[in-house]
């Protein structure tokens, strides 16, 4: 209560004026309460922030210790950079490249992915523990109580910041232990610090803007996603340095707050100085956030609400109308952000050749992909093996509506009428089967448009790219059949399976070959049979097999529905 | 089964260590509103969920309009309409597309009826139901269900968000529907409400039936008070078979008589000469407060302003 008790008389003298001058005394009162609320916030996120900070130390740990394997020389080093200075495509996806050194190399490796992951670790933290908090209700609980106006805010913004500071200063460790420079793992700690403070101060406006906390997460996310495709444009509009083995950026990696990680140059000429924008990303964002918040009502968001329909639509009067209602938003975002990512691949296809040059590790991965097959035909069956994944992360999540809408209590009146429980969670399924069916025939035909647009190449390889996506089809619906079967038969854990069965499937498909794990462990993945087309011909018995297998999951799941009570 | 609406016999539910419902009995006829009344936590909402096949019996015997309600649930939910008390709407929908999805999986709702209902309960059809407050839901679920025409309205406490007057005109709903020969099952604690509305009452306790009856047949359990004022003096009155609580100041007197009592009471009064006499039928409140008055925690006294009333000024 350290920040409460100072703040109590002020609160307890005759009402301060509003607004009269900068210092009035309200200020101090608005933050009171602070400390308990972020004590309350430990407490919630005692399990769900650890093991975010664990997973990326430990993913850290392993991507040093392959690094550090496969250019543990400094002869290999060099050729890793003299290739990968001057490859625009591996600028733009992987990150640039400043030195020689193995901290270096290990920057250019991870950096980008890292900010990634750190942002969207803080973006949820913060829409968790502010908007999400008024959307249920609790925060309105809370501020009834002695809490100031700006509490709940910095409470989230306190606990962001410790957290980012601790996987900082683990990440410190993690280098200082591959006996790495101490001011280079010290400049990369901070820096991957400061852009986790950074998108944590974008959340902080988004949450007061957006119109719930859903789109707050979303649109947070998207600063994510156009500050990582800003400075990609800046790395791949760079230039190679005069030495051979490094990249001089263009102007729009400056733009991006992942961009200014990069641009420190840790393990190479370190440039302090970009703490700077950082900080002062940093202290804009909060500001405007606290001014925000006292001009917004609580559970509103900035953006209005429009007034809608007033009778539903004929298509809206249905089950499935209903679903596809759910999900719409849903399948628009991951159709736009996939397309959008096939069309990038699509358009350097042709560069492959180039681009594995730069990473032995790739090579060896399209090597075990399957015997013959041109590396065009083998690039193309491993991209659509990694968004055929993303693509069932969607048919994970949209099936997991179904556990959402009855831990509402929203499929309570729904069940209460003419609807039966097999029609409800089918036209789920319906929408979700299709919608994933939809999403892969967009990303192939993006891909093949793409890589026609850029290569003149057509008819063959045009249509290459579009069977090797539909031929991924019969493997997202397994994933969804069994989400629908968890939902049915393990409600308490159908979340925990869904997204367990998705990572299983991202590791044995995408990464198996390279831990060399026996093939019966792969099989469990049904991501791992699927005809590696164009690279071979199609086979249809294992494309029939896993059909079958996600009709048998759903039918057990549609039958077993009907047995279980309802979660009220 | 035709004069039966439903019919509940020795009614079992368990969630792992706690029974929800023990050996429970519930009848009610077609065409009566029948008041269901109970404490929180008494088992109601639990007995509504098992009557639409929510949830699924441990024991006993359960027809619902002549069927299985597990079995039979969507030819039956075709026949009823449900409000919940507490409704969830999906944020993103208008109310007047939630009123008519839900009125339409029923089987189709009264275009007429359903413009007549937005009205009388002032709801704006076009606001997303993310903004609607708790008795703005309420009302949206209220409005399809009574838009439609059904033979059960199951309404588990319909009215607890809101406002008196809306109370009102959600009253003159139910005498609409049972005007036409509906059934309606009214859970409830606000005893105002079923006093107004219900034929008969079945009485929820712990899982178990502790009373059932008219309102007429309750009552007859129940004492009625009466305030006197008489030219003799009304000494001997607190001493007298069925007379309790009486104060008496010489020739004033408040006091209640169990019904058995009344014509003896009244016949002695007579004697000393009465000069203004009022007497205030049982309520239901009395009732309830018969079973529940001395169990009654502080808890549930305070979610329910009507019984704290009763607590303290009692009619």
């Amino acid at each position: 209560m350290s920040t409460g008790t100072p703040a109590r008389p002020v609160t307890a003298s005759p009402a301060p004026a509003r607004g009269d001058d900068a210092t009035h005394p309200g200020r101090l009162a608005e933050l009171t309460g602070t400390f308990r609320l972020l004590r309350l916030a430990v407490r919630r996120d005692r399990v769900l922030l650890p093991v975010w900070i664990l997973s990326l130390g430990v993913l850290l740990l392993a991507s040093v210790a392959s690094i550090a394997g496969l250019y543990g020389d400094q002869a290999a080093r060099v050729q890793y950079a003299v290739t990968m200075a001057p490859n625009v495509v591996a600028r733009a996806f992987e990150g640039p490249i400043f030195g020689t050194s193995l901290g270096a190399v290990v920057m250019t490796e991870t950096f980008g992915m890292f900010a990634v992951l750190v942002g969207v670790m803080s973006i949820q933290a913060i829409v968790r523990h502010t908007r999400l908090e008024e959307e249920t209700g609790r925060a309105e609980l809370v501020g009834s109580a002695v809490v100031g106006r700006h509490a709940p805010l910095t409470a989230a913004l306190v606990l962001t910041f410790a957290a980012n500071l601790l996987l900082g200063v683990i990440i410190t460790v993690i280098l200082l232990a591959y006996d790495l420079p101490v001011a280079g793992a010290a400049l990369a700690g901070l820096l991957l610090m400061g852009v986790g403070w950074g998108f944590a101060g974008v959340a902080a406006i988004t949450a007061q803007v957006a119109a719930s906390a859903r789109s707050a997460n979303g649109m947070a996310g998207a600063v994510i996603g156009v500050a990582y495709f800003l400075r990609a444009v800046g790395d791949g509009l760079g230039e190679v340095a005069p030495s051979g083995v490094a990249v001089v950026s263009a102007w729009p990696s400056w733009l991006s707050p992942i961009g200014w990680g990069q641009q420190g140059r840790a393990f190479a000429d370190e440039r302090w100085l970009v703490l700077v924008p950082f900080g002062v990303l940093v202290f804009a964002t909060v500001a405007i956030a606290f001014t925000l918040t006292r001009h917004r009502d609580v559970g509103v968001g900035m953006r209005p609400v429009r007034a809608g329909p007033a009778t539903a639509s004929a298509a809206l009067r249905s089950p499935v109308g209903l679903a596809w209602r759910l999900q719409r938003g849903s399948v628009l975002g991951w159709t736009a952000g996939l397309v959008i990512a096939a069309g990038v691949f699509g358009a350097i296809g042709d560069e492959v050749d180039s681009f594995l040059e730069t990473s032995e590790e790739l090579a060896e991965l399209f090597a075990g992909l399957v015997d013959g097959g041109g590396l065009v035909d083998l690039f193309i069956v491993f991209l659509m093996g990694l968004l055929a994944v993303a693509v069932g992360a969607f048919a994970v999540q949209g099936m997991l509506r179904l556990r959402t809408e009855e831990l509402s209590g929203r499929a309570e009146p729904l069940l209460a009428t003419a609807v039966a429980r097999t029609r409800w969670v089918a036209s789920h399924l319906v929408v979700v089967a299709a919608a994933s069916a939809g999403l892969l025939a967009a990303i192939g035909l993006a891909g093949g448009t793409a890589f026609g647009l850029i290569t003149g190449e057509w008819g063959s390889r045009f249509w290459g790219w579009v069977l090797a996506a539909l031929v991924t089809i019969p493997a997202v619906w397994v994933l969804g059949a069994l989400v629908v079967l968890a939902v049915a038969v393990l409600p308490r854990w159908a979340a925990a399976i869904g997204w367990g069965a998705l990572g299983v499937s991202l590791v044995m498909g995408q990464l198996g070959a390279l831990f060399e794990l026996p093939q019966w462990v792969l099989n469990v993945s049904p991501f791992t049979h699927i005809p590696a087309v164009p690279a071979e011909d199609l086979r249809w018995l294992p494309v029939l097999a896993l059909l079958a297998v996600a009709a048998g999951l759903a039918t057990l799941g549609l039958a077993a529905i009907r047995r279980r009570d309802l979660v009220t | 089964m035709s004069t039966c609406a439903i019919h509940v016999a020795s009614l079992t539910k368990t969630f792992g260590p706690v029974t929800a419902l023990d050996r429970f009995d519930l009848d009610v006829g077609v065409g009566e509103v029948h008041g269901f009344l109970g404490p929180n936590g008494a088992g109601k909402s639990t007995t509504i969920r098992i009557l639409l096949g929510l949830l699924r019996r441990d024991h006993g015997e359960v027809v619902l309009l002549g069927g299985d309600p597990w079995r039979d649930a969507v030819a039956l939910h075709r026949r009823l309409a449900y409000v919940p008390g507490d409704v969830h709407l999906w944020p993103n929908l208008t109310g007047g597309e939630a009123i008519d999805l839900l009125g339409e999986l029923r089987g189709g709702l009264d275009e007429q009826r359903r413009g007549e209902l937005i009205e009388r309960f002032q709801l704006d059809p076009t606001k997303r139901c993310s903004t609607y407050s708790k008795g703005n839901r309420q009302k949206v679920a209220l409005i399809s269900a009574f838009a439609s025409h059904v033979e059960l309205y199951l309404l588990d406490e319909p009215t607890s968000g809101l406002d008196p007057l809306m109370d009102t005109v959600f009253q003159a709903c139910v005498r609409d529907v049972t005007a036409v020969g509906s059934t309606v099952l009214l859970s409830s604690h606000i005893l105002a409400e079923v006093e107004a509305l219900a034929d008969r009452v079945t009485i929820i306790r712990e899982g178990r039936r502790v009373e059932s009856g008219t309102l007429a047949e309750l009552r007859h359990l129940t004492r009625t008070a009466m305030r006197v004022r008489t030219r003799a003096a009304l000494d001997g009155l607190a001493a007298l078979d069925g007379v309790h609580d009486a104060e008496v100041e010489g020739t004033r007197a408040r006091f209640e008589v169990e019904p058995d009592a009344m014509g003896a009471v009244q016949r002695w009064l007579a004697d000393r000469d009465v000069v203004a006499l009022t007497s205030s039928p049982p309520t239901l409140q009395q009732l309830f407060l018969r079973h529940y008055g001395q169990e009654l925690t502080a808890d549930e006294v305070a979610d329910d302003p009507d019984q704290v009333a009763v607590v303290e000024a009692p009619r």
